[in-house]
């Protein structure tokens, strides 16, 4: 996690020396700034990074995937005449405990298919979500917990 | 050549864009509670103004309006979640009964 945030801040010093606040220019220097750790990577022990740095853009590749999806079914839902609704607030077990992550994790159950994050329990061991077809909400659970929250904690840990 | 492919991938975006704008605005009023409701407006409303944004990006086909373009979806991404979930989360908090359809409500069982 510090492995991106120094690389996110030497690619925001990058632009402010170099001049040039282009996105391009960033990109650069991001890339810049990993290969520089990549080189005193032995002395910074954080040899996981380019591991993690897949597994994150894997987890970006999927949410693309589900919100393009998630806009869709919602299309045909709403253009249908007539709408089966069988919505339902279901809790789900967390298994992630960092606050970011919880943030990260209910951010990104909003914008997939069917579901909505509405509250988290007082002990942050539990995420309340809105589900539009909540017949069966054992499903939804179980794609959640091998989907997104797999993929963040392989990303984040 | 180029130029018109670029110009059709335009056209084609600004429409598909405003095609889930549309089906949104749909949303809102055809679906029966405000929770449902949040569904419609959280993502065909994201999915909507992305593609949009990135029709205006495509059009200037310069790199500083395609940053500002892609910085303007990725904080719609950030903050359209974030608001469904803080309306859905007042509108339960004040007692706003889900739709009599509804199938089950946990929160309210965890609250009782």
């Amino acid at each position: 996690m510090t492995t991106y945030i120094l690389s996110l801040v030497f690619a925001v010093i990058w632009v402010a020396v170099t001049g040039s606040a282009t996105l391009h220019n960033l990109i650069f220097g991001f890339a810049l700034s990993t290969l520089s750790l990549w080189i005193v990577r032995e002395q910074m022990s954080a040899r996981g990074y380019w591991q993690r740095m897949g597994r994150f853009l894997s987890l970006l590749a999927l949410f693309f995937k589900e919100l393009a999806l998630s806009a869709w079914k919602v299309a045909v839902l709403v253009m249908n005449p007539r709408m089966e609704l069988k919505p339902g607030i279901f809790a789900y077990p967390l298994t992630v405990d960092r606050d970011f992550e919880i943030t990260l994790l209910a951010n990104l159950i909003t914008l997939t298919p069917g579901t909505l994050s509405v509250d988290v329990s007082q002990d942050r061991r539990t995420l309340f979500v809105h589900a539009i077809d909540c017949s069966d909400a054992e499903a939804v659970k179980r794609d959640i917990a091998t989907g997104f929250e797999r993929k963040i904690m392989e990303a984040f840990r | 050549m180029i130029e018109v492919l670029i110009a059709l991938l335009t056209a084609l975006l600004i429409l598909v864009g405003a095609g889930f704008a549309l089906v949104a605005a749909v949303g809102l009023t055809r679906l029966p509670d405000v929770y449902t409701r949040m569904h419609a407006a959280s993502k065909a409303g994201t999915v909507g103004s992305g593609l949009m944004l990135l029709a205006v990006a495509l059009h200037a086909g310069d790199l500083s309006t395609l940053a500002r373009a892609l910085a303007g979806f990725f904080f719609f991404v950030l903050t359209a979640p974030i608001s469904a979930h803080l309306l859905a989360m007042a509108a339960h908090k004040m007692g706003y009964p889900l739709h009599e359809k509804s199938v089950r409500d946990e929160l309210n069982d965890y609250r009782n």
